[in-house]
């Protein structure tokens, strides 16, 4: 099991103090000046070698991303760093705990990737439902501004604005295009990419878009270094990972651990197991609502990172594990994430716009058993036609939960069609 | 996507408060000139709070305001579900019924604002005082199910004590937000199961007990084994 003393966020739960001085007495801030001194590119390369991956859901290297931005700034497109705190797929609540009890490691994150970028300003956007997270957030960059941490004249010597904006409900602007949309002013329908941000983001300006906890574990890794972030886990798959366990265990948490632990000790470990044993099992959502499930014969060895879990044809996501026993009605589990797609889907595009609520009405049908059984191939070939052909991933996102469903507990669905079948027949 | 419209009775006009309008304003100066349209949605907002719902006078308003077509305005107001585009109570709940809050009980808070609010949501209970809508995932998963009412979140609910909330707002009084079953945040009901290490907190401590050098903090503290990958098992053995 990971020490905790190489755990990240220090105050996950919120029993120390979220202000400036207990967060200094954790380690945060300590020595941020000499971190800068390293210069732009030695930290790009630090965070290259860390093999850090994106934690917001797709796993992108975020070294790599930010080695993306361009190395001159042409003074009428200034660079920005933008960090993604809207924090909304089903499962997910890990970047919650860091805005409200960590949110110095964020801010000081800020800082750095900022200046590992060349940029002077820095946008977080929080989800607008987050109200006392977006407060505690605030009240950290006003303790940072005073202390001259950060700010136009602050003791670190990179001129830097750091600003907090907010969303007002729209899963969507968690797409990081959708997102510059939103902070733009406008709805927040994703954009085609290329151009991508990093020519053409805010404002038509070099921009980087990172998740909250992808930016907070930065100053740890520059200061511990490379060798000591990659030294955790398997490579490719490097680093601790803060994983929400919910649904049917005895005890649902947010916990650190390291990457690849196996789900089943993860789940017995820190969250009290499944709910009457692991033999109650019934499936696994591992990675946030976007990924296909995983039965319990899956679940038994499975790790928890990016390359097991594909290899599983699932996936990670935002490691997310929502657990479901055997009293679940597992159609109705995944009928209400069609819903979810259905209702934020941002209408953009006809496959995702018509396809989510064509989806959805055919898995409230399902549920019943009121179907054909050519209907379930009938769905599975529409899933098919919808992913890869919407501009952003809520189109794969709403066919992949379907697909696990049938790939997995199609004889369930077939079972629930004849006795549908059968009853009707009866009356 | 859920088609929203504005209400059809609409107040005569709108203008933000003298306190507001200086919110506005520092809403405004965090972009760069001329990026002032970037405020719409925390203007939309504090006008929400200001009158309760946004209104059509206040969507002319705020395009006024920030120089915005008054299509603009209109298609943020509508896009965005937290945009109350008709009169809600004094205090909204908000019910995540996503599925993470469904497997832990969702469906009973639900039956617990039918009682206590109204039938139907969306709709202000005979009182005026309350409102009610299902909402999708608000993020508290592990602390599920859970309900936002205005800005507070109320976790680790069950229908009685959902019950017992609205009561006891109803009385005048403010429960305490949070987990209501005692949990601090988001670790394990009981007591977290990491990060009990004190000497981590304590600076006394770390005198005697174990601290980190310089050179010990670039290697990962034993303990974590280096894991293999899975054998992934034959096609069709996973069902």
């Amino acid at each position: 099991m990971l020490s905790d003393r190489d755990r990240i966020f220090t105050n996950l739960y919120g029993f120390e103090g979220a202000d400036l001085e207990s967060a200094r007495r954790r380690g945060n801030w300590d020595g941020t000046k000499k971190l800068l001194d390293l210069g732009p590119e030695a930290i790009v390369d630090i965070m290259k070698k860390s093999g850090l991956r994106g934690r917001g859901g797709a796993g992108f290297p975020t070294g790599l991303k930010w080695s993306f931005m361009p190395k001159q700034v042409d003074p009428a497109r200034p660079h920005y760093l933008v960090i993604n705190a809207d924090e909304s797929e089903p499962g997910t609540c890990k970047d919650r705990d860091i805005l409200r009890n960590d949110p110095h490691t964020l801010v000081e994150g800020a800082l750095v990737a900022s200046f590992a970028m060349r940029a002077h300003v820095a946008y977080i956007y929080v989800r607008g439902e987050f109200i006392r997270e977006r407060e505690a957030l605030q009240r950290a960059v006003d303790e940072a501004y005073a202390a001259r941490l950060i700010g136009k004249d602050n003791v670190h010597g990179w001129p830097f604005d750091l600003y907090v904006h907010h969303g007002a409900g729209a899963y969507i602007c968690g797409e990081e295009t959708a997102l510059l949309e939103s902070l733009e002013g406008k709805k927040g329908q994703p954009r085609l990419k290329p151009p991508f941000p990093a020519n053409m983001g805010l404002y038509g300006c070099p921009t980087t878009v990172n998740n909250v906890e992808s930016i907070a574990v930065a100053p740890t890794i520059l200061r511990r270094g490379a060798e000591w972030f990659a030294g955790i886990g398997r490579p490719n798959n490097t680093g601790t990972k803060v994983f929400c366990i919910s649904g049917h265990v005895n005890k649902p948490c947010n916990v650190e651990e390291a990457m690849g632990i196996p789900l089943k000790e993860l789940i017995e470990k820190h969250a009290g197991g499944v709910r009457g044993g692991w033999d109650n099992l019934l499936a696994v959502i591992p990675g946030g609502a976007s990924v296909p499930l995983i039965p319990k014969s899956v679940c038994d060895d499975i790790l928890m990172d990016f390359d097991s879990l594909k290899a599983a044809q699932t996936g990670l996501g935002t490691a997310a594990v929502i657990v479901m026993d055997k009293s679940t009605d597992i159609v109705k589990a995944i009928q209400r994430l069609s819903y979810f797609y259905k209702h934020e889907s941002c209408g953009q595009c006809t496959p995702c716009r018509e396809g989510t609520g064509w989806m959805w009405r055919v898995m409230t049908r399902l549920q019943q058993g009121r179907a054909a059984v050519d209907e379930i191939d009938l769905l599975q070939e529409v899933t098919k036609q919808v992913e890869g052909h919407t501009i952003c991933a809520l189109g794969d996102a709403a066919a992949w939960p379907i697909q696990g469903l049938i790939r997995h507990f199609r004889p369930e669905l077939e079972r629930r069609i004849r006795e549908y079948g059968a009853l009707k027949a009866a009356e | 996507m859920t088609a929203r419209r504005l209400h059809e009775e609409q107040p005569a006009g709108f203008a933000f408060s003298e306190e507001n309008m200086a919110r506005v304003n520092q809403w405004i100066a965090k972009f760069p000139p001329g990026r002032q349209r970037s405020a719409v949605i925390s203007a939309l907002w504090i006008g929400q709070e200001q009158e309760g719902w946004v209104t059509k006078p206040m969507i002319e308003e705020v395009a006024k305001l920030l120089d915005m077509p008054y299509i603009r305005v209109l298609e943020v107001a509508t896009f965005y579900t937290m945009f109350h585009l008709k009169p809600v109570g004094r205090h909204h709940v908000q019910v995540c019924t996503t599925t993470p809050c469904w497997l832990r009980g969702s469906d009973d808070v639900v039956k617990a604002c039918k009682k206590h609010i109204s039938d139907k949501p969306h709709s202000v209970s005979a009182d005026g005082e309350f409102s009610w809508e299902e909402v999708e995932c608000l993020g508290a998963c592990v602390n599920a199910p859970m309900v936002l009412i205005n800005s507070d979140p109320y976790e680790d609910l069950t229908g009685e004590k959902t019950e017992e909330i609205l009561e006891a707002i109803r009385r005048g009084e403010t429960p305490k937000p949070g987990s209501q079953i005692g949990r601090h945040a988001s670790e394990p009901e009981g007591g977290p199961t990491t990060l009990t290490e004190r000497a981590l907190y304590d600076p006394t401590l770390r005198h005697s007990g174990p601290s980190l050098s310089d050179d010990e903090a670039k290697n990962v503290t034993p303990g974590v084994e280096q894991r293999e990958a899975p054998t992934q098992k034959p096609p069709g053995a996973a069902t």
